[in-house]
């Protein structure tokens, strides 16, 4: 069975005719083609597909795509704006919380739902907020830096 | 007025080239190519550990609408595997399947769903034959052999020993043994193994996207399999979301898509899940280590005997280097006299191990640096002490004729020493709290590859054109190394220019050259000095037009990067218009650069294989790990890591410190919690919660110190930074749980479960012998 799904995908309005079986990491990367948000694991085993529902982080690959009917989704494609990298994309650039990059979008996306709610974060609460992530080339200690020097940018103005 | 000067990124903090791709979710990796109209592929394994395949019946799973292509091992007689002298592997079984998760057949379908239920109609039809779970069991007398050519299921049986151990251990104060057992552990790299292979059957040509670490070597075996020529065939290797050594050798998954899109005519994605990217495994082996080593009173080696065996799978893989690595790199980072290593390479019913970061240096590591701490303590040595009245003094050869130029230990152990506090805590830490230190090292790349051709180790071209960009053209594989930008500041670094004027295209056979890939950390040392020749070829090239425009000699040129004159008094010429006038002759600018290494390094003769652990250069790590060990619960704090690498010289000191923090965690996770378990043969852990990577929330600070050692071969000086610290946080870990616990742990993981049983026993032996614990 598909049915009609009405919600905003990165600040846009959508409308969609979705399977009842479709998960939401499916629906973005194979039916609208942001692929930008990974597949790493059997379902929730590793956070590469967290995207933010309503600013929470969520993992789309354990979310059916007609659950989040009137719900606002944001991917790591909505980040960057006006030619600028967020304050999360950029300390994740420039303090190399990412290396190979494949788990880097679930980690942003972790990290902009942190800083969202809580624009200065304590070592402890990075931890907390990460820990459903698994990177395998970091040993996540310039994944912790890297998300302090994005609170410091938020600090300065930019937008997580 | 400022001052016009070359522009210079060696030694600094450069965030990576490729990073704002991957931090935007526009770094595309090989399954997010998605082509309208493309198949769907998918893979029919093995449910048993052995057996002879009587029949595979595919009839009813052809008949299902939307089956595009079913391939079996009929479809290709030809084997694989990465060693030209080893290739025994078939892209889908043939008479017999040797471990659980082999693939038997494979489909390819109008989508995923048409594509698993043409799996459930395939009929398989075997003769179960007995199955070897453990190196012993195959080993055993009257086993029956996994490969007809391999009596006794041994891959490779290694003896050397060069001067005298039973000489060296008489001579010595103190003799000790130990016994060690390393768990098989997976890479588990983040992104799933993938394969796109488009066939484009009018042309007969077949272009594969892949997330492999050597799109060579992909290009070598889709040739052979294929039987296709080398030219109908592109190789593409996108993102690579990490590879550790999994994907050092091509994988079945893209020769069964390449299969696949052959027979269906058209494009197959092929993309497996976690559980069959663990069954796919090339991880390293489970080790048995028997180790005896003599020291005298003053902490100085007298000799080692070492034997290892190695369960190493179910087909050879790169098995035969691996059990030859164990043995050769007891050298080189402590002066030998005597040595006799004894290695099994064992064949068994398990999927195929491969070559994993700190390719078979890592397990015998383990055991060396525990039993050097243990013989210290047995002698009242710091251990400290007893490395130091072991060091090499380079430049020297090694007993097994290893070539060591430059040699960072010391220096590597002060640092530690001094950072960690040694003097003044150890020993002195509250209960529960201890110390451990250990060191280790690798290569800077295999100085004889794999496939010995003749031509250079590495080739980078730079192509220079009217728009005064500079495109680095290399096959050599950012798999999140960094070797990308290691390889575009080389380049800016000796034109003096900034990295912007650079881009790289990286692992495309249509336009790349050829290159031997990202294995045996040997990107930065080969391709990094191939590209400082190709800068430096082109720099003369825009000389020798600046010294023709400038109506000056060549050498009265200065290059100051964005600006080129003839002395401090001309105004000179814009890099713009050296471009210009260079074009004018001959048009578009290609130059190149190579690199090879030198006879010296390509290791000895002594015994056969003794090629295997020679290069260039060698890291070295030291190593003091700081624990809280839980006497209620058994659990194991990792409190804080000092790490020392020397890297010759960090060319980028960000990525150096990110490569030798991810070694150490790495280490971290074999040492505490990760690995490979059976049942039956089935991997049981084939998942992200059962095989346990440690998260954020279990990882200590590391503390990275870089020593510069300068080699006189590297780039700029440079050694590898990626591999060489992995393998000391498995014994300073141990060492540390000693320190605080007395208790040693000579088999790994060290879970929280071993160390409460060891809490445990030592609880019960006490009362036992009528006295407390000491």
């Amino acid at each position: 069975m598909a049915r009609i799904l009405q919600f905003t995908l990165n600040g846009r309005a959508r409308t969609d005719a979705v399977p009842d079986n479709l998960l939401l990491l499916d629906y973005l990367r194979e039916v609208v083609g942001l692929t930008g948000t990974k597949t790493g694991c059997d379902g929730g085993e590793c956070g590469a597909c967290t995207v933010l529902v309503d600013d929470a982080p969520r993992l789309s690959c354990l979310t059916l795509a007609v659950s989040v009917e009137g719900r606002r989704i944001d991917t790591i494609e909505s980040l960057a704006k006006d030619g600028h990298l967020s304050a999360v994309q950029r300390g994740f650039h420039e303090k190399l919380g990412s290396q190979c990059g494949y788990c880097t979008p679930g980690y942003i996306m972790a990290s902009a739902g942190l800083l969202r709610r809580n624009a200065n974060p304590s070592d402890t609460e990075i931890r907390e907020a990460l820990g459903s992530n698994i990177c395998r080339c970091t040993g996540y200690v310039k994944i912790i830096e890297a998300v302090k020097h994005a609170a410091s940018l938020c600090a300065a103005g930019l937008t997580p | 007025m400022n001052e016009i000067a070359p522009a210079h990124n060696i030694g600094s903090y450069v965030p990576m080239v490729d990073g704002p791709e991957k931090v935007s979710g526009r770094a595309k990796y090989t399954a997010d190519f998605i082509v309208p109209g493309m198949l769907a592929g998918r893979i029919f394994r093995s449910p048993y550990s052995h057996a002879e395949i009587l029949e595979i019946d595919v009839a009813e799973a052809a008949k299902l609408p939307g089956v595009k292509a079913i391939a079996t091992g009929a479809d290709c007689e030809t084997a694989f595997g990465v060693l030209p002298v080893a290739r025994t592997e078939h892209v889908l079984a043939r008479d017999r399947v040797r471990y659980r998760g082999e693939p038997i057949a494979a489909v390819a379908a109008i989508d995923d769903a048409t594509a698993k239920e043409a799996l459930r109609r395939i009929k398989l039809k075997v003769r179960e034959l007995p199955a070897y779970h453990t190196a012993q069991q195959a080993m055993a007398p009257g086993a029956i052999a996994l490969h007809d050519h391999r009596p006794h299921n041994l891959e490779r049986d290694v003896l050397f020993e060069l001067g005298d151990v039973e000489a060296a251990f008489a001579a010595a104060d103190l003799v000790r043994e130990g016994v060690y057992n390393c768990a098989e552990v997976c890479q588990n790299q983040m992104e799933m193994h993938a394969a796109i292979a488009d066939y484009d059957a009018v042309r007969d040509r077949m272009t594969v996207h892949a997330s492999t670490q050597v799109p060579y070597y992909v290009h070598l075996m889709l040739a052979q399999i294929l039987d296709m020529d080398m030219s109908r065939i592109r190789v593409i290797k996108p993102h690579v979301g990490g590879g550790f050594g999994c994907r050092t050798e091509t994988l079945n998954v893209e020769l069964i898509a390449a299969l696949l899109a052959r027979k269906a005519g058209g494009c197959v994605r092929l993309v497996v899940n976690r559980e069959e990217t663990f069954i796919t495994h090339r991880g390293r082996p489970e080790t048995d280590i028997r180790l005896k080593i003599g020291m005298r009173k003053d902490g100085r080696i007298t000799g080692i005997e070492c034997e290892c065996i190695q369960r190493g799978g179910a087909h050879s893989g790169y098995g035969i280097v691996t059990i030859l690595y164990a043995g050769s790199m007891l050298y080189a980072i402590y002066a030998l006299d005597n040595v006799k290593y004894i290695g099994k390479r064992v064949l068994t019913n398990t999927p195929p191990c491969g070559a994993f970061r700190g390719h078979g240096t890592v397990d015998v590591r383990f055991a060396v640096e525990s039993l050097l701490d243990e013989m210290a303590r047995a002698l009242g040595l710091d251990p400290f002490a007893v490395r130091r009245a072991n060091l090499l003094h380079a430049p020297t050869f090694t007993q097994n004729d290893l070539m060591v130029n430059s040699y960072g230990l010391p220096e590597c152990l002060d640092w530690v020493e001094r950072e960690s506090g040694w003097k003044v805590r150890k020993g002195k830490l509250p209960r529960g709290k201890g110390l451990g230190m250990a060191c280790s090292h690798y290569i800077s790349g295999a100085s004889k590859p794999v496939n010995w051709t003749g031509e250079p180790h590495a080739t980078v071209k730079l192509k220079l054109d009217f728009d005064g960009s500079i495109v680095l053209l290399t096959g050599a594989a950012e798999i999140g190394q960094g070797s990308s930008t290691v390889l575009v500041q080389s380049v800016a670094e000796v034109l003096g220019l900034d990295l912007s004027r650079i881009r790289i295209v990286s692992g495309d056979s249509e336009v790349a050259p050829k290159d031997n890939g990202s294995y045996s950390s040997r990107v930065t040392f080969m391709v990094g000095n191939a590209a400082i020749e190709a800068a430096q070829n082109l720099k003369a090239v825009l000389i020798a037009a600046a010294a023709r425009k400038l109506e000056a000699k060549p050498d009265e040129i200065e290059c100051l990067g964005e600006l080129y004159r003839a002395g401090a008094q001309d105004k000179g010429l814009s890099f713009n218009q050296v471009v210009t006038e260079a074009l004018k002759d001959t048009g578009t600018i290609t130059v190149t650069g190579n690199y090879s290494t030198i006879p010296q390094s390509h290791g000895g003769k002594k015994y056969r294989g003794a090629a295997i652990g020679g290069t260039m250069g060698y890291s070295y790590s030291a190593q003091v790990v700081e624990v809280t060990v839980d006497e209620e619960t058994g659990v194991v704090t990792v409190d804080k890591v000092w790490v020392a690498h020397d890297c010759g010289k960090a060319l980028n000191r960000l990525t150096v410190e990110g490569q030798v923090q991810g070694s150490v965690w790495m280490g971290m996770g074999q040492a505490m919690s990760e690995e490979a378990a059976y049942h039956d043969g089935l991997m049981v852990t084939a998942n992200m919660l059962d095989y346990r990577v440690p998260t954020i929330q279990d990882s200590p600070p590391i503390e990275v110190g870089i020593v510069e050692s300068i080699d006189p071969h590297g780039p700029f000086g440079a050694k590898e930074a990626g591999e060489g610290s992995l393998a000391a946080f498995l014994p300073a870990l141990t060492n540390a749980i000693a320190d605080a616990t007395g208790l040693r742990f000579n088999n790994l993981p060290v879970t929280p479960d071993r160390v409460f049983a060891a809490f445990e026993k030592r609880a019960r032996d006490g009362q036992a012998n009528g006295g407390g614990i000491s």
